[in-house]
């Protein structure tokens, strides 16, 4: 420690992220403790007996008292095992993993497309700030971001499937599938992310950059005869990289945790639909395990985010 | 042969402000200056802030700062009108022909580019120079400018070296290119003493080494009179003289260039030693979470209705002291006696008499007053607070204040944003007077206001000593300042009271080395003074 501060820095970093979890996790557990409904009732129908709603939850363990099944679960997890689904009994990460790669796949390409372009357009428009391309993509993203992302959808859909037949409207993917394939599958599905997360990170870039636009060695570069472009790419940019990564990984985790709308739109098979299905047959199981998977990526992406803004900075990287 | 190199002619600048309650409107900052610098020659540009000596300095890079712009007139480097230029020519000719050294190099270089890669850029850039050979130079220039490792300083960052390391980096990044012109704002403003005259000496050897010619801006007159063949005193947007160096400090022409040869001409008389107000005794402080002694056993002394001067340099602890004396900062050994009783050390342990007994005056008047708040509310506060005065009562002690610190009727509902830096302290000094202090802890009050309005204050608070009785602790890193003031005075270096005494002791040799060197790194307004200092330095030096 007493030799470079970054290492202690990132090791407070990742342990405060585990506890995070932890904390996350017992969160999840009271959650879905208080929700109404009742498993038992909701697999035998309305019709079951009062003798055979009680078997069924004594079967399922659902009478020990919240704190034992609290940390039967937790340890469960620490085994990598995130239980089975009470409706069908299936293995829960079994079912679980193919819609993860699935959201991942999908999140993946909007946010390889969405990031650079958002960081693009933020230097573009301080480039001309004032003028109308900075007008001109402001009022674009801030328009695509007001609009709602089902809205978003259908135009979308209407356009490209109705009008010009170019893509599928219903982007349901299969692991026999290509990789060309799924990327013409998904393709709407990609548009409408990017315009749902562009604006906000090309918004903050572009404040983020400004900000830094301000300092004196800001000045220093304009005096040297440079390029605006290069100026702000150059000597601008990686000062404000920081900022920058935070909206970016939190668009990125709303990319994952937040896409429900989207895939219901597009039948697309994600952890959105997944969760969704299971929270109105009242499986409790799959919607912990869900939320804690949903919570983990949350956590993990911000610990992201603040690592890149530790070590975007020259001090931390090199001490005196 | 013309070997003129910049031709302005009637040059005026102006800009566009916006008043927070009043339409935008246009004001003129300079008003139709001329001058003409030769080849490889140095002109001091030379006045207190607001005078437009930086913007005159930039408008030789056809460059205007914020909502700044060059009006009129004409500005020909090498014949050329570089008013009329392009952003393409304009590009060409910043970082190439003519380059810039900023006041705060450590502000003026990105944080996060090694220094090499910030000083070749324009020559790189340019296309003037391969990597390599830039690269080579830059570490030529290094070394000619007395920067420690040249070959491998320009591998760090710029926290990796100190503030006057970085000013010799920037020279270094500004001759890089082999621009025919330097314009150098300010360089050592930001600098002690003793680094000051490092840096100025290096500077000026780089500047006769290259024959480059320069534009040399600052405010200090002693300063200017070193580097510089030529200097042009310049006040309100406007030149009140322009001649060579030795006929303005010795033969000044206009009333306004004598005041500034002349300023500093305060007259104190020592006061006799008596017993203390206020005793430090063998403190020791630190800050939290770092392990390094700030204050190292430090005891001093002040007598009631007397002055106490702190000098030292940048992280020599004067600062800390005063926030420990405050309770700010509790330390980790050491005692305060105040008037006989000890005072607690901890902010929260005293009580409100104590409190009122010791007031501040800080560096930054702007930013110590509320900027939403009247001249009145903010005088008015401690009245309230500490004798419970209210209303009319409390208006006609303010005005009474106000009276004392010479700034009469109407000022008393203006607020700080409509003052002049001068009036902003007063009112600050007004406001630590309201409470009846026994002691005014003053610190670096005058450092960030030109000499004569520094002037006024330091007479200001003379007489105010002299009426009201009250102490100073007087901390500051201006020798000249001191020399105005002080009964006593407490050379601190590196968290330690080094020389202590009377004025007339402290000042008068033998000297410890610090001291020392301290008293011989303070500008003089001589021709020559710089030579002769390093001249004798290098003496000591050969002779140790």
């Amino acid at each position: 420690m007493t030799r470079n501060p970054i290492v202690f820095l990132l090791a407070q970093r990742l342990s405060l992220g585990l506890l995070l979890l932890l904390a996350a996790s017992a969160l999840i557990f009271m959650g879905t403790e208080i929700l109404p409904g009742d498993v038992a009732q909701s697999i035998l129908g309305q019709s079951a007996t009062p003798q055979a709603l009680a078997n069924l939850r004594n079967e399922l363990g659902l009478n020990e008292p919240a704190l034992a099944r609290y940390f039967d679960w937790l340890g469960g997890i620490l085994r990598g095992d995130l239980g089975t689904a009470l409706t069908n009994g299936q293995d829960i990460w079994t079912a679980m993993s193919g819609r993860l790669a699935n959201t991942l796949f999908l999140a993946s390409c909007a946010a390889i497309i969405a990031v650079p372009l958002a960081i693009i357009l933020g230097v573009i428009a301080v480039r001309y700030r004032g003028q109308w391309p900075d007008k001109l993509i402001s009022g674009i993203t801030l328009t695509s971001v007001s609009i709602p992302e089902f809205m978003l959808g259908y135009i979308a859909m209407f356009v490209l499937t109705v009008q010009f037949r170019i893509f599928p409207s219903v982007s349901t993917i299969y692991d026999s599938m290509s990789l060309g394939e799924k990327l013409h599958a998904v393709a709407i599905p990609v548009l409408v992310l990017v315009l749902v997360v562009l604006g906000h990170m090309m918004r903050m870039t572009r404040a983020a950059i400004l900000n830094v636009m301000q300092s004196a060695y800001i000045e220093t570069a304009e005096l040297k005869g440079l390029r605006p472009i290069t100026v702000i790419a150059r000597h601008a940019f990686p000062n404000a990289i920081a900022p920058v990564v935070n909206v970016v990984m939190l668009n990125m985790a709303y990319l994952i945790v937040g896409v429900v709308v989207v895939e219901v739109v597009f039948v697309f098979p994600g952890m959105g639909q997944y969760l969704v299905d299971h929270v109105t047959k009242r499986d409790v199981p799959v919607v912990q395990a869900c939320g804690l998977v949903f919570a983990a990526v949350y956590i993990g992406l911000n610990m992201v985010a603040d690592i890149v803004s530790i070590l975007s900075n020259p001090r931390l990287r090199h001490p005196k | 042969m013309d070997d003129t190199l910049l031709d302005v002619r009637n040059l005026t600048i102006g800009a566009t402000v916006y008043p927070p309650d009043a339409a935008p409107k246009d004001i003129s900052i300079v008003h139709g200056v001329s001058f003409t610098l030769a080849k490889g020659r140095v002109l001091g540009l030379i006045g207190e802030s607001g005078a437009g000596k930086s913007t005159i300095g930039l408008s030789a890079m056809a460059y205007g700062r914020g909502g700044v712009r060059i009006t009129g007139g004409q500005v020909f480097l090498n014949g050329r009108d570089i008013l009329q230029e392009r952003a393409a020519g304009l590009r060409n000719l910043r970082g190439q022909e003519v380059t810039y050294v900023a006041q705060s190099a450590a502000a003026a270089f990105n944080p996060a580019m090694r220094l090499m890669d910030q000083v070749v850029e324009a020559t790189v850039r340019h296309g003037l120079a391969t990597r390599a050979e830039a690269e080579a130079r830059a570490v030529q220039l290094f070394g000619q400018l007395g920067l420690p490792d040249p070959d491998s300083i320009g591998r760090r960052y710029p926290h990796q070296v100190s503030g006057g390391q970085l000013q010799r980096v920037m020279t270094a990044m500004a001759l890089c290119p082999r621009p025919s012109l330097v314009i150098f704002d300010e360089p050592t403003t930001a600098l002690d003493v003793t680094t000051q005259i490092d840096v100025l000496s290096a500077i000026k050897k780089a500047i006769q080494d290259t024959g480059v010619a320069a534009l040399y801006i600052t405010h200090d007159l002693a300063v200017v009179a070193q580097v510089s063949d030529e200097i042009m005193v310049l006040k309100s947007g406007k030149t009140i003289e322009h001649a060579q160096v030795r006929q303005i400090i010795e033969a000044p022409q206009q009333d306004y260039t004598r005041a500034l040869v002349s300023v500093r001409s305060i007259d104190h008389t020592e006061k006799e030693p008596a017993a203390p107000l206020l005793r430090v005794d063998n403190m020791t402080a630190r800050y939290p979470g770092v392990k390094l002694d700030v204050l190292k056993d430090v005891s001093v002394q002040i007598a009631p209705g007397q002055t106490l001067a702190v000098v030292g340099e940048s992280g020599s602890g004067k600062s800390t002291l005063a926030r420990v004396v405050t309770g700010l900062l509790p330390p980790s050994d050491g005692q305060i006696t105040f008037d006989g009783r000890t005072l607690p050390a901890a902010l929260d342990g005293r009580a409100r008499d104590d409190l009122r007994e010791l007031q501040m005056i800080y560096q930054m008047a702007d930013t110590a007053m509320n900027p939403r708040h009247t001249v009145g509310t903010i005088i008015g506060r401690p009245l309230e607070f500490y004798f419970g005065l209210k209303g009319a009562a409390k208006r006609a002690r303010v005005q009474e204040l106000l009276d004392q610190i010479e700034m009469g009727k109407g000022f008393i509902d203006r607020y700080p944003a409509e003052l002049s830096g001068g009036q902003k302290q007063r009112v600050c000094i007004a406001r630590a007077l309201a409470a009846k202090p026994r002691l005014i802890i003053c610190d670096e009050v005058t450092s960030a206001l030109d000499p004569l309005v520094a002037d006024g204050i330091l007479k200001l608070l003379l007489d105010l000593q002299a009426q009201e009785g009250v102490a100073y602790m007087f901390i500051t890193h201006d020798l000249a300042t001191v020399k105005a003031i002080a009964d006593q005075i407490a050379v601190m270096h590196r968290g330690k009271v080094v020389r202590y005494g009377p004025k007339s002791q402290v000042l008068a040799p033998p000297f410890d080395d610090y001291t020392d060197l301290l008293l011989a790194s303070v500008p003089e307004m001589k021709v020559g003074w710089l030579e002769n200092v390093v001249a004798s330095r290098k003496i000591e030096s050969a002779g140790r």
